[in-house]
């Protein structure tokens, strides 16, 4: 075949095994996506984790439910999540956000059953990117972050694009209302913006340097970033799910959102 | 006769003209039914005191003509789950000789487990996700009553993207719209269940049935009704919508001036 | 009347046929209700305008006045309702005057119409028109491209469906002001709650017969902010700056009148 495409003949005579016409690709008005809203975010401390979802689930203008979780407990010992010690949350499209939990909470579960030892966080996020990346032409349609403790019991929290980049942080937000909620945590958790009053002039001014929150400050954060994201994002209410995840295991907070 | 084996057999362009290869099948995505045809419009549902109730009108159209009036869109499973089916009825029709083949497979094997709602919903869910991430969805959104493995009243609902979300009640279609405004003024969230009797829960199905039938154009006055409870599924699938109020009709005389 | 100027139509066209997005207009996502009773009429709105899924006003209001008797409720665009009401208004007026009698809700329902009907659309405002005149109570709807509806209850917005729900399984011929004021304001906390275009508080106002018109602003307000939980005030300084210049009140009398303010704290919360 390669010969008799490759080179024709001065004689030959044409066999039509070139096809002439390109062949339109068929439309479909089929979308195999969808956005259900909501907005989830990620702090870290010195000795813990958390990780907050608002849930509500939303299909246009409408309220799917007003509770479906988006703050998930990856490889428990059994249907609670007991026993798990990495949590992860999704959001986007929470169908993609369901099939991605269950893979990686498969994975964990294998992992310990398999090398009779739990994985550890950095290895679980490492293996959620490839997880992602596998479908990188029909990406699984999820903003995801991962927390749990490193090996020195430090909080670690890693965040994710659809497609699998990610990155270790001390704070993100992430969902609808991330672009609302971010910009406070950059100015709040990081210091972002803020100076130490009267500690130079000018460029010598030094700026206030970041240092891991209380749990009791960080839990505070959340809950006045989440009711003030529901003020100003309509897609953002109902009820806020937080998961605090400390050496002591994993602790699930509920707290009601206004529902309008 | 030539020395190109590719050749032979295939029509000479000098004679036949070159062939036009539109005709042959191509590596674009196979053509699949897109869209639905004959289809099902609202499923309405909520939870009570020891049990689920569930509605749909028996009604199939195609497009905007009023094709089939006496088309069940509740489905027994066993006696424990009841699943009501909106979208297309083709695909529905599908669905159910699955759930038929799984009821006799699990009637047959020597387990002696049934199926229960919560199972049931799980199965179809990942069968509708599995079939739109191969963009062969089947067009249906359904609703699953029953109980769950603790004995509890369960309701969830699935979509042809694969999107689950649970809640004391559930609409699908128009019912999103229309019923879900009644039955979460009449059932708040707050309120537990077991308050809700089973003769409140069918009454406001039946309310909600009724105001389906003054506004949605693609709806029938003739519906189906079933209750789930440890007793087993009463289903009644003739049911009439009555005591209809047109009172608002006799004062109105035009759209602006008329009077007479 | 003042029309459009359409200075910027064929460039706007052509950057917009060369991607540029359109401009986002505010809209009132929107739930708007009216009711009839025995008196009278009332309409309800809630209180959300929103900017695409973000919220650009938590109470604005969407119950616009024409007349002391004839009063408006408008979904859509913000800016469309609020002109198209308050040029209605102008010219309602200017026609009691040359008439010499009280307008009637039915010259302003078909001013509108005409008006909506004009401009095929482009006009975006989704009107409840009601009032009372010499014939009565009147409840009209108009939707922007001028087709009107005259019904003892109607709904409009987004919101219209979950509005609608609550009077076609509660509303019943023959109502009095308490009931239908009650009837309206659970229509509109229905869309509040059910539909996202819609939220934050209840307006209602009731139109009489022979009584002045009542504007009940805020007569529900379901959905207070939650308290925030921390302080988010700086110690001054925290902001860094590389320059500053102070205009002196002395300066600036050279060019306003400075008035001193009465030294009430309250007046406006300046950190010293």
């Amino acid at each position: 075949m390669t010969t008799f495409m490759g080179q024709p003949h001065s004689e030959a005579i044409g066999y039509s095994f070139t096809q002439t016409a390109s062949v339109p690709i068929k439309e479909h008005s089929f979308y195999p996506y969808t956005d259900n809203g909501g907005s989830t975010l990620g702090i870290t401390g010195s000795d813990f984790a958390i990780l907050a979802g608002d849930t509500r689930s939303v299909a246009g203008y409408n309220i799917n439910s007003r509770y479906v979780p988006k703050v998930f407990k990856i490889g428990g010992d059994d249907e609670t999540g007991d026993g798990a010690h990495i949590l992860l949350s999704v959001v986007g499209f929470a169908a993609d956000g369901q099939a991605l939990k269950e893979r990686l909470d498969a994975v964990v579960k294998m992992y310990k059953y398999q090398h009779g030892k739990s994985m550890s966080v950095g290895a679980c996020a490492q293996r959620l990117s490839t997880i992602l990346y596998q479908k990188r032409f029909f990406p699984y349609y999820v903003h995801a972050i991962l927390a749990g403790l490193d090996e020195d019991g430090k909080g670690a929290l890693y965040s994710y694009d659809p497609v699998g980049s990610y990155e270790r942080e001390q704070c993100r937000a992430a969902g609808s209302a991330a672009s609302l909620i971010m910009p406070f945590l950059d100015n709040q958790v990081n210091f972002k913006n803020q100076y130490i009053p009267g500690s130079g002039e000018g460029h010598a001014l030094e700026p206030k340097r970041a240092e891991p929150l209380p749990r009791d400050t960080v839990e505070r954060l959340v809950r006045d970033a989440f009711t003030s994201a529901v003020e100003r994002h309509i897609e953002v209410g109902d009820g806020l799910q937080m998961m605090v995840i400390t050496s002591a295991g994993i602790e699930e907070i509920y707290y009601p959102l206004k529902k309008d | 006769m030539n020395h190109f084996p590719e050749a032979w057999g295939r029509p000479r362009d000098d004679i036949y003209g070159p062939y036009n290869p539109s005709y042959l099948q191509t590596t674009g995505p196979k053509a699949y039914t897109q869209s639905p045809a004959v289809t099902g419009t609202s499923v309405v549902a909520v939870k009570f005191n020891g049990g689920v109730a569930i509605a749909a009108d028996n009604l199939a159209s195609y497009g905007s003509l009023s094709r089939f009036t006496d088309v069940k869109r509740l489905r027994k499973f066993g006696d424990t789950a009841v699943i009501g089916f909106s979208g297309d009825v083709s695909d529905m029709q599908y669905i159910d000789r699955l759930l038929d083949s799984i009821d006799i497979r699990e009637n047959y094997s020597a387990h002696g487990n049934t199926l229960n709602a919560k199972n049931l919903h799980t199965y179809l869910s990942k069968v509708l996700y599995k079939r739109r991430s191969e963009f062969n969805p089947l067009w249906n959104h359904i609703l699953v009553a029953g109980f769950d493995d603790n004995k509890k009243p369960f309701l969830s609902s699935a979509d042809l993207l694969g999107t689950t979300f649970s809640a004391p009640h559930l609409a699908t279609g128009f019912g999103a719209h229309l019923a879900i405004p009644i039955l979460r003024r009449l059932f708040p969230e707050e309120r537990p269940v077991e308050e809700i009797s089973k003769d409140e829960a069918v009454t406001a199905l039946r309310e909600c049935i009724k105001v389906l039938w003054y506004r949605d154009a693609r709806s029938l006055d003739k519906y189906s009704l079933a209750v789930i409870t440890a007793q087993g599924i009463d289903i009644q699938e003739d049911q009439q919508v009555e005591a209809q109020s047109w009172a608002f009709a006799e004062t109105i005389k035009g759209y602006g001036a008329q009077v007479n | 009347m003042a029309g459009f100027d359409f200075t910027n139509y064929n460039r706007n066209a052509a950057l917009h046929a060369k991607g540029v997005p359109l401009p986002k207009a505010t809209s009132t996502g929107t739930t708007i209700v009216g009711c009839i009773f025995d008196n009278g009429v009332v309409i309800a709105a809630d209180t959300r305008a929103t900017s695409g899924p973000i919220v650009a006003d938590k109470n604005c209001e969407k119950l616009h006045y024409i007349s002391p008797k004839i009063w408006c409720a408008g979904a859509g665009t913000a800016a469309d309702t609020e002109f198209t009401t308050a040029l209605i208004s102008s010219n309602v007026e200017l026609h009691a005057l040359s008439t010499g009698r009280p307008p009637r809700v039915i010259t302003c329902m078909t001013m509108l119409k005409q008006w909506l009907f004009r401009h095929q659309g482009h006009i975006g405002a989704y009107l409840v028109v009601a009032g009372t005149d010499v014939s009565g109570p009147g409840l009209y709807t108009v939707h922007a491209h001028g087709s009107t509806d005259k019904l003892p209850y109607v709904t409009m917005g987004s919101g219209s469906l979950a509005a609608m729900s609550v009077f076609e399984s509660m509303w019943k011929a023959q109502l009095n002001r308490e009931e239908a004021v009650a009837l309206c304001a659970e229509a509109i906390k229905a869309g509040i709650f059910n539909d996202l275009g819609s939220g934050s508080n209840v307006d209602v106002c009731v139109i009489e017969n022979d009584k002045p018109t009542q504007l009940l602003r805020n007569y529900l307000r379901p959905n207070e902010r939650g308290q925030k939980e921390r302080n988010y005030r700086f110690p001054k300084g925290t902001t860094a700056y590389l320059n500053q210049k102070i205009i002196s009140k002395e300066d600036m009398r050279k060019y306003v009148t400075v008035e001193e303010a009465s030294g009430d704290p309250n007046l406006m919360e300046v950190d010293m």
